[in-house]
Order: C-alpha cells, then structure tokens, then sequence
C-alpha cells in the first residue's frame, strides 16, 4: 500500500497531519541537524516524544530528518539528535551524510534508516551504494527524474522508493547547493537554512510593487498584480547577456503539484508519496494532507481520484508537474 | 531599534477620521489587554518559539480598519492595543492586511505563504520577527481567533461565527471572480 | 610544511582545441604538479575532448606532471551511468569520484574524492577512508576550523587533502540546463550553446549587481575564490593540496603567483596585488573560508 508521508514542523502540525490522515509524519529538531532549521520551528526533545505517542496511538509512523552535512567538529550534535530519536522510539531517520548514516547504522541497527533527498542519490549504482554499507531501506528520490526513469530505478534497486508529490520545487540537486551560503554565511548543508529570515528583506513601494533581497542582494522585483514566491536564489529573476529585460534564470516561482500523476507514480511502483512543507501552517498541512489522503484512498478503492484545487497554497499560485512528466522540463 | 510611542500615538490632532479612531482605540483597549494576557497566560510555550524576539514591536495592521494593533509579546509584560495609522509608528516588523485576511489567519483557516504569495499579506521589517511569530502562533492547538471568541462568552462566539460566514463568502466569490 | 599545487578539472566548455593548446601550455609552463581532466559538469560535452585525451595525458606525464581523471558530478542517464563506470574501472591513471555511483563502480579500489562528494567532517573521512579513499577535496563552502579539523583527521589516516584556493566556486548543480534556458531551448536540444561562454554566462540582479555565473547545469560564483593570504594557514592546518580551477584567464601566470607565494619568494600582498591585476573585472572572495559569506572578501589582518 503506497504510504502517505506528510510534513510537520510544530507539534500542533504533527496532530494536524496525522488527525487529515497521514501514514506517516517527518519532522526534526529546533537544530542544524535537519534542513529545515527556520526561526521559531520544529521540535525539543519533549516535544518529539509526546508527538511519537500521539501518532503511534492513532497508527502513524514518525520519521525522524536529521538530512544535513554536520562540517567537521560538530559531528556529536547529529549523533545526539539521532540518539535522542531512538531513545523516544522514531520509527526511521532520514539521513544523508555517510559518515552519520555509518554510525547510526551502527548505533541504531534496529530503527530504520531512508537515504534523504539531501544524498541526490539519482542512479541505481548510487542508491545500491548506501543500501550496502547502511542498510537503506528507503530512498527519497530527487525531484528531477521523469516517471520513466522511475520506473527503471524501481527494476534496479530492491529498496523502498519515496518521491515528492507536492510543495516547494527545489530546482537544484539537493545536498550540493552553497547558493544561501554565497550571499549570506549561512549553509544550507551546515547549517539548514535556505534564504534565512533573518538576511532577507521585503521593501514595499508606493506603487505597490514589492523587492525582496537576500543579503543585500536583490532576487526579485514584482509589480502590484503579481504573485510571490518565495526569496531564494534559484526563484530569482535576474539581467542576462541575452536576457537584458530579466528572467526567471532557473526557474519561476512555482510548486511541484503530481496530484494528476498518482496512478502513473503508484504503478511505476513508488512506495511512499511525500508531500512538502514543514516550514508551512496547520492549515496548508490540514489543506493538502487531506486532499491527497482521499485522493489516494479512492485509487485504492479502484475509483478515479477526485483531486482537490490545491493552486492557492502553491508558490507564485502556479503548479508544474516538472521533471516528473517531460525530460524538456531540463 | 525604534520602538512605538505611546504618548506620541496619544496625541490628538482633530479632523473627524481620527476623533473616531482616537474613540474605537479608547474603547478596545482593555479587551485588547485582556485578550493578550489570557493567551500569555494559557500558551507559555508560545514565547518559546519567539527565542529573543519578545521585547520587538510588531505592528499588525489591517487595512480596513479605522486602527492598527501593536504588539509586543514580552511574557513579562504583554502589551497589545490599538494606535492610530496616522502617527506611522516605527515597527521592528509589519504585518499589513484586510481584516478578514488576517482573521483567517489566526482562525488558522488559511496559510501565511499562501497569503503572501497571493499580496494579500504584506510585510516588512524583520522577517524573521515575523516568521517566528507566525510559527509560534501556528503551534497552538485549535484557533486563537476562536479562544478568543471563547473568552467573551456567547457574544464573542456570535461574532465569530458573523466573521468567519463573511469571510467564507468573500472567499468563495474571488474564487469565482478569478474562474 | 610545503604543499602540492594542483589543477583542476576545467569547468567550461571550451573549444577542444582551446583546451589542447591549453594544456600543453600547462605542461610546458605551469607551477602545478598534478592535473586533473576529464568533463565533470556536463556528460553532453564528453565526446568533445574524448579523442585527445591519451595525448594530452602522456604530454603531461612527459612534462612531469601526474594526471588525475575526475568523474562527472551528476550521474542520472545511461550514458553518464556509462561514463561513470567504465572511468571507475581504470587502472591507471588514477581518478577523482564525484558521485556516488562512482564509488558503487569502484567497489573498494583506491581513488580520489572529489570536491561534489560532501565530504565534510571526520566520520564521513574516515568511511571514505576505509573506503579506498586515498585523497579527499573539502568542499567549497567549507570554514578553517572546520577545514583544520578534516585536514588532521585526513592526515593522520595518510590521505591528501585538498582545498580549491583559487577560480569560481560551485555553488550549484542541475538537472536542468540553464544555459539552454537562457537562449529558450531545453537540455537535449541546447546545441551546445554554453560553448559562447568561456568564463560562463554572467547573470546581474536586477538593479545590475553582478552575482552568478551559469555554465550549463552548474551555478557559479561572480567572484573567483583566492586563497592567496590563506596557503600559509591551509598548509598548516596539514592542507597537502592547494586547487587552482582553471578560468579563462592566464592560469599560467596564476600558478607561478601561487607557487611564489606558498615559497615565500614573493609577499602575499605583492602575489594578491599581481592576481588581481590578472583578473582584472573579477572580484575576488575568500568569505567561505572565514565563514562569512561567500562572494565576501576578508582582509586577513582585520581577522586576527
């Protein structure tokens, strides 16, 4: 049965997804050690353990993310959070380091381990890599595969597939990206943080316009009627040698939405379907948690899912299926 | 840090607008200090999520109204009323939308990002004042709006339900406006 | 404590005879010790350079130079899967892994880590290590307390380490090709387009503030990291390899600077005064390093 993976980045989003019908919840420390470490946050200790009792009396699996890059020195704060998971019972880490994926695979033999998206681990060789030395029982596939490519990855390997279905389209290979690093001094990989609140600015004019920078540096400028997305690097709009009016140089601001490619994904033989978004509100998690928990129960009942209109939570209000449909999309 | 003045917003200057303004402040003040001591009160953990940011001054302003709120969430002393737009008070962090926008927001019936995405919200200021508050109030179980409502008896939760039936219906015409 | 200084990869897509005449001037006249080749950005650009690489390798090798094959950093269809494997399963010369299906490739057998590998702290050093690993490149964003951690760590289990002191940082990398964007046109119909851009696509803010650079699937830095003031601090922290990433400017006169500069026989403010003289137009940043942000240049001084 294709499991439904929902994101959580308070305790009171947690009850929310698990109470819309999630099959599982992932979430993480109010640390570097996963890479949603935004101001105000994510879980402590306590916190996680009365999220894990909550969930498994409903029958909802918590996964515990700890997918960033500790730099070297600061190796023990991922071992502890990886600690403190077990100790409160998470039913998998998420990781995507080796080093840490060898200790807590040492450390841990009986929790679960999933390869993050952070690892970027794309091909077949690269996933058989982390399933023999660690043990994976799941990866998280990257957002830049076509359904196809799925499809042959799922002939290859013998572990669990995971892809996003829905939220936030990063359009750089995750765990490789130093973009926030360059403008602000703070990383992504070390760090957690994507454009961190508190280097960027929205400066409103008059006319209604609004400019959003990062570290001083300007990402976009929208006029009164449009829409925003969010201010990081990869969604900015920049002057190019052939573009000197400005362009989306990466991509525009938009959201990944596969509500439409559920059966191609379930058939292709994805085992877990994951939705984004735990820097997002209860009620995006209630909102989107819903949909898909319904959508996917009427697949499962043999019927045509009806899928909920999910375009206003989404980035710049506009949706695209991205890699997932057509190889063009590169 | 520039911080809100007090008497400054006390000053009368006397054309019509803002007598009115100057009245409505006068008599929402002790609800506003109410309604912000009891969550204080009830939501320790709220000022947790704040990390260092409870002695800043956000400034919450719904457009539509004839007065913008200002906030300060220090556990120690909560403060939140309302001022007059005119004085322009300098807000570490603003948060500007219609009413019913921002309603739903802490009725937890509609997500920040999406508002913002949408320029139904503005900010500005430190973002990541308002990020933390946004996250911090996301936390509390339920809806804020309706604890609210729930500490003025039946009358508040009239109102609310007035409220929420109002915003249902704008909701559902710009749908339909925009299909 | 000295260090070696090496070459790397060439990130752009320059005309196969460019890099030939390149690299024999690298032979001829170049301070550097080792090279590495080989297309790591983009497996579309492979075929190019293919056919001269056995020349350009033995005229290294003639020049004293030990050459080094680097693996491409995304590996996700058949072909580079291909790629990745058959450069994984070469006896000689040695190679550099960029990605994680190179390693599977290579099932144990000694190699090099390359800098799109992650390789961030001691634990992950010490798997790779027992790994095969023989060498290690830190990554680009990586600050000196934690370099100087990873670089005991290396030494002690006799691994090379290696930090890129000079050229534009990777910042990122792709599935999509956004050179092919820039000009309308997706990945598998780019017509190699990347190919006008020699020092990459320069892309402004919209205010006309420089910032990235595009090459191909792979995002760059403006500014080109100099590490001029560091070597010495790099060397020791036990940094055994200093990277110069080529760029289109004179990487010649670049290494000479280096390699004078690591000597001692000309002052670190005298080398940086020449570098940018040789870069002119580029800015130059060392912020990753101090930690700070990247595109930022600190005075080493004002550190201390």
């Amino acid at each position: 049965m294709t499991e439904l993976i929902c994101p959580a980045g308070t305790p009171a989003a947690l009850r929310t997804a698990v109470d819309a019908g999630a099959d599982a919840v992932y979430c993480g420390f109010q640390d570097a050690t996963n890479a949603r470490n935004f101001p105000g946050l994510n879980f402590t200790a306590d916190e996680l353990a009365r999220g894990v009792s909550y969930a498994r009396s409903r029958g909802t699996k918590v996964l515990l993310t700890i997918n960033t890059y500790p730099p070297a020195g600061k190796v023990d704060l991922w071992r502890s959070a990886a600690d403190v998971g077990a100790h409160v019972g998470v039913d998998a880490f998420i990781v995507a380091d080796m080093g840490l994926a060898d200790y807590v695979a040492r450390a841990h033999p009986d929790i679960r381990l999933h390869l993050s998206v952070q690892a970027a681990a794309s091909s077949p060789e690269a996933i058989r890599y982390y399933c023999k030395h660690f043990g994976v029982k799941r990866v998280v596939l990257p957002r830049i595969l076509t359904i196809p490519e799925i499809r042959q990855i799922r002939r290859e390997i013998h572990c669990e597939i995971e892809t996003f279905i829905f939220g936030n389209h990063g359009l750089m290979v995750e765990g490789r990206c130093s973009l926030t690093n360059y403008l602000t001094g703070q990383s992504t990989n070390m760090d957690g943080v994507c454009s961190p609140a508190s280097d960027v600015e929205y400066v409103q004019d008059e006319d209604g316009s609004m400019c959003s920078r990062l570290g001083g540096f300007t990402l976009d400028c929208i006029g009164a009627g449009e829409k925003a997305g969010y201010p990081t690097i990869c969604k900015g709009r920049y002057i190019g040698s052939h573009r000197p009016e400005g362009y989306y140089a990466f991509e525009e601001p938009v959201s990944l939405n596969l509500s439409h490619l559920l059966p191609e994904l379930i058939e292709a033989g994805v085992d877990a379907l994951k939705i984004e978004g735990r820097q997002r509100s209860k009620s995006y998690v209630r909102t989107v948690v819903s949909a898909f928990r319904s959508a996917l129960d009427d697949i499962r009942h043999g019927q045509t899912p009806n899928i909920a209109d999910l375009v206003a939570l989404t980035e710049g209000q506009k949706e695209t299926r991205g890699a997932f449909e057509t190889k063009r999309w590169r | 840090m520039k911080h809100l003045n007090p008497d400054k917003a006390a000053i009368p200057r006397l054309p019509r607008a803002e007598t009115i303004t100057l009245m409505s402040c006068a008599l929402v003040q002790p609800l506003l200090r109410r309604v912000v001591r009891q969550i204080a009160t009830r939501h320790p953990n709220l000022f947790e999520r704040l990390g260092s940011y409870r002695t800043i001054d956000y400034l919450i302003d719904p457009i539509d109204f004839p007065f913008a709120l200002h906030l300060r969430p220090d556990p120690l002393e909560p403060l939140l009323r309302a001022v007059s737009r005119d004085v322009t008070p300098d807000a570490g962090a603003t948060i500007r939308g219609r009413f019913l926008t921002l309603l739903r927001l802490l009725d937890s019936s509609e997500d920040g990002d999406a508002a913002f995405f949408s320029r139904d919200l503005e900010v500005s200021g430190d973002t990541e004042a308002i990020v933390r508050l946004r996250n911090a109030l996301d936390d509390l179980d339920g809806s804020i709006a309706e604890e609210v409502a729930n500490m003025f008896g039946p009358p508040g939760r009239a109102i609310l339900g007035r409220l929420r039936q109002m915003y249902l219906r704008r909701h559902s015409a710009e749908k339909l406006a925009q299909a | 404590m000295t260090a070696t200084l090496t070459l790397g990869p060439i990130p752009y897509h320059w005309p196969a005879q460019a890099k030939c005449d390149f690299y024999a001037r690298i032979a001829d006249e170049a301070t550097v010790d080792e090279v590495y080749l080989g297309e790591v950005v983009c497996s579309k650009r492979a075929p190019f350079f293919e056919a001269h690489l056995p020349d350009v390798i033995s005229r290294l090798e003639q020049a004293g130079k030990a050459v080094i094959l680097s693996s491409l950093a995304e590996v996700t269809l058949k072909r580079e899967r291909k790629a990745t494997v058959e450069l994984a399963e070469l006896e000689r010369p040695e190679v550099e892994i960029n990605n994680v299906g190179g390693l599977y490739a290579r099932a144990g057998r000694s190699h090099r880590i390359g800098p799109f590998m992650n390789a961030y702290n001691e634990a992950t050093i010490g798997w790779m290590a027992r790994q095969g690993a023989s060498h290690i490149c830190l990554p680009i964003e990586l600050p000196a307390k934690a370099i100087a951690i990873a670089a005991k760590t290396a030494r002690d289990l006799r691994l090379g380490v290696e930090v890129q002191v000079f050229g534009r940082a990777s910042l990122a990398v792709s599935a999509r090709c956004y050179h092919a964007r820039a000009h309308g046109r997706s990945k598998d119909n780019c017509q190699f387009v990347c190919e006008e851009d020699p020092d990459g696509m320069p892309l402004q803010t919209l205010d006309h503030r420089p910032i990235l650079r595009i090459n191909g699937i792979q995002t760059l830095s403006e500014s080109y990291i100099d590490l001029l003031a560091e070597t010495g601090p790099l060397m020791k922290m036990g940094v055994s390899h200093l990277r110069l990433s080529p760029q289109a400017v004179d990487m010649v006169a670049v290494s000479h600077l280096y390699r004078h500069c690591m000597d001692g026989k000309i002052s670190v403010t005298e080398a940086k005064r020449k570098l940018q003289a040789l870069c002119a137009g580029v800015p130059l940043s060392n912020g990753f390093f101090h930690g700070e942000a990247g595109y930022r240049q600190i005075a080493m001084d004002a550190k201390r």
